[in-house]
């Protein structure tokens, strides 16, 4: 099913690149809107970099792009899971509290060790993934009211455990995690760079990853396949939760404090809209991994750019919503409905 | 009111009983449910069944209730609508800086300028194909940095003496507008959708769109007319709000899209769409409004447990759902 769905595009892309070669090799441009349907968020990203090298004063130096970096890898880190439970045909809203989560709970066993805290961190939100996923692939709830649910209860959660505070972290290694520089490269980067490696090989390399893309396509066909449905489908909730619980610790390192009322409010809309525009359809059967990572780059560079210039920052998130319909209208020639 | 055409008939007599009992069940639960609340609170909490109280849970779902109105027929319809609670809080924005104007400018042109925000989306979904999620969350974002542009983020106040206020403020027989306005909202909605051919559609679209199609139903049109009710109702909900508040606030209805997602599905309403109907989601509004109720009436419960225990609570209808479904299919 999922080999299929894959080949279905690259198929015809080929056929009309074969009609549209005429002997005289002359330039064709249905090869070009066909390529660029696929690579939409590339070349948008492309031209808004070229946009901000003649506009934005400074905009080529290294802390530019450190800068762009450094706050666009907490999101990174919920898209890759996003990214997965969307590859299910699933949707995954609670990433943004279980960052409150993680962040509420590391400060509270830091005491025992930084390896403790960390662990108990990771560890809520394999538990929160747990839950949602037990829901989605057991009881057969709908991914989007079983995480709707935990969108809201796990915030409250959080904050409950924090007893409605601010704690401070103090441990060096936490903190290391979020405002390091190994080698001049900022610690959170290196975290989100290891975390698309892991992802891009689960979901390219591995049967798990396939297993995704399956049962997105035809949850029915892949269960009659044989296929591991519902143990595949926890595991996509698990592993997104991990990743949203990272992307708290190290956000709450970053901040040197957690911050459970404001660390990853609204993320969860961020991320899937750097999903979408990276290429994944809404209707599962595709996971883009590279694509999500520059829909999360371009989406943060439209906001670095309206605050560099000093433009009303709402207007960035109007210009998103604008880039996020153009985005999928453009791509729906790929069967991205 | 109906909510699923043409039930098939009971087959044997032995089960048909307790078929029947689980359908209901699935059904009306959200009914049943709001009924053993009501009984079980107005036992444990004296000032629960008061007048005063009773008007504090329904005003306070007043608001929320004009947009799961709209949220109803868009989820029956199989399709979801996230970009109401932006929608408000850009009624709220246009209410509060034309009511100096013309007050009655101040309720037409929120509903107006939503209704045909909605319509955009409409036609987006119905017309362009694309996904019913993504056109509304890119209007969730939109409309939200729109809102919060026209304000300056900041609150915009309104003139308490306008005629305006009297929409937010005022009574009928004694009895809040917004009130009186979420009742008409509800029994119209009810009565379209079980009682026209209208409901039928909606209905038919949710069960299978590509069945709805080749029987020859207008699919576009009813999709569309669905999102720009749902814009409409949206912004009037905004306006009333900023009437109440005597403010236009462009971040009201922050996260609402959630509340009115869970109250239709609590009310029983399927979110794959074709089941569903307008007193279950009048029930889920209720629930949640007297669930919020309770929790400030214990008082040692701050307002992050509320979140907990909304969340549990959503959790447990659904739970019970999706079993009661499995019963009936089996």
């Amino acid at each position: 099913m999922a080999m299929i769905r894959e080949m279905g595009p690259r198929r015809t892309e080929r056929v009309q690149m074969d009609r549209g070669a005429t002997p005289n090799k002359s330039f064709d441009i249905s090869t070009v809107t066909s390529w660029v349907r696929g690579r939409g968020v590339y070349v948008a990203f492309v031209v808004l970099v070229i946009f901000n090298l003649i506009v934005t004063p400074n905009f080529a130096s290294i802390a530019t792009l450190s800068t762009l970096l450094i706050t666009v890898s907490p999101i990174v880190l919920v898209s890759l899971g996003v990214a997965l439970a969307i590859g299910t045909e699933g949707i995954d809203l609670s990433v943004g509290s279980v960052m409150a989560l993680a962040s509420a709970f590391l400060p509270l066993y830091l005491g025992y060790g930084w390896p403790v805290g960390l662990s108990v961190a990771l560890l809520v939100g394999a538990l929160a993934g747990l839950v949602n996923g037990s829901l989605v692939a057991f009881v057969g709830v709908q991914p989007i009211i079983a995480t709707l649910a935990m969108l809201v209860g796990g915030r409250g959660l959080a904050q409950i455990f924090a007893g409605g505070q601010s704690l401070l972290v103090t441990d060096p290694v936490v903190l290391w995690l979020g405002q390091g520089r190994p080698f001049g490269i900022p610690a959170p980067v290196i975290v989100a760079g290891v975390a698309v490696l892991v992802v891009w090989f689960l979901a390219k390399r591995t049967t798990f990853g396939r297993y995704v893309v399956a049962i997105g396509g035809n949850r029915s066909a892949s269960f009659l396949s044989g296929h591991p449905v519902r143990r595949t489908l926890l595991a996509v909730y698990v592993i997104s939760g991990l990743l949203a619980a990272l992307a708290g610790i190290v956000a709450t390192a970053r901040l040197g404090a957690s911050d459970p009322s404001n660390i990853g409010i609204l993320i969860e809309l961020s991320a899937i809209t750097a999903v979408v525009v990276g290429g994944t359809p809404l209707s599962g059967g595709r996971v883009k991994v590279i694509g999500t990572v520059m829909g999360a780059l371009l989406i943060q560079l439209i906001s670095n750019t309206f605050i560099a210039n000093n433009l009303p920052f709402t207007w960035a998130q109007v210009l998103t919503a604008a880039i996020i319909l153009v985005a999928v209208y453009v791509q729906k020639g790929r069967g991205v409905a | 009111m109906s909510t699923r055409p043409a039930d098939s008939g009971t087959t044997s007599g032995s089960l048909a009983w307790r078929e029947r009992l689980f359908t209901t069940l699935q059904r009306r639960g959200a009914v049943v449910v709001l009924i053993l609340v009501v009984a079980v609170s107005a036992l444990a909490f004296d000032n629960f069944l008061t007048e005063q109280n009773l008007e504090n849970i329904v005003l306070q779902g007043a608001f929320l209730g004009l947009i799961v109105v709209g949220m109803t027929f868009v989820i029956i319809s199989g399709g979801i609508d996230l970009s109401v609670g932006s929608m408000l809080g850009l009624g709220g924005i246009i209410a509060a800086q034309t009511v100096q104007v013309f007050w009655p400018l101040a309720l037409i042109l929120p509903p107006l300028v939503c209704g045909l925000i909605g319509f955009g989306n409409g036609l987006l979904i119905a017309k362009a194909k694309m996904a019913p999620f993504i056109v509304t969350l890119a209007g969730l974002l939109g409309i939200r940095g729109l809102a919060l542009a026209l304000a300056n983020e900041r609150p915009i106040g309104i003139d308490t003496s306008s005629l305006f206020a009297w929409f937010g403020q005022g009574q009928v027989f004694g009895i809040a507008v917004p009130i009186v306005f979420v009742i008409v909202a509800f029994a119209l909605g009810g009565l379209v959708l079980a009682r026209t051919g209208y409901g039928r559609v909606i209905f038919a679209i949710g069960g299978s769109e590509e069945s709805a199609r080749l029987m020859g139903l207008p699919v576009d049109r009813t999709k569309v007319i669905a999102y720009t009710t749902s814009g409409a109702l949206a912004g009037f909900a905004g306006a009333l709000l900023a009437a109440r508040l005597s403010a236009g606030d462009p971040n009201a209805g922050l996260a609402w899209e959630l509340d009115a997602i869970s109250a239709v599905v609590v009310g029983g309403t399927l979110l794959t769409g074709g089941v569903g109907s307008m007193s279950g989601s009048l029930a889920g509004v209720l629930l949640l409004s007297i669930l919020q109720n309770l929790i400030n009436q214990v008082g040692t419960l701050g307002s992050y447990a509320q979140q907990v225990v909304s969340g549990f609570f959503l959790i447990i209808v659904v739970v019970a759902q999706a079993y009661l479904t499995r019963k009936e299919r089996s």
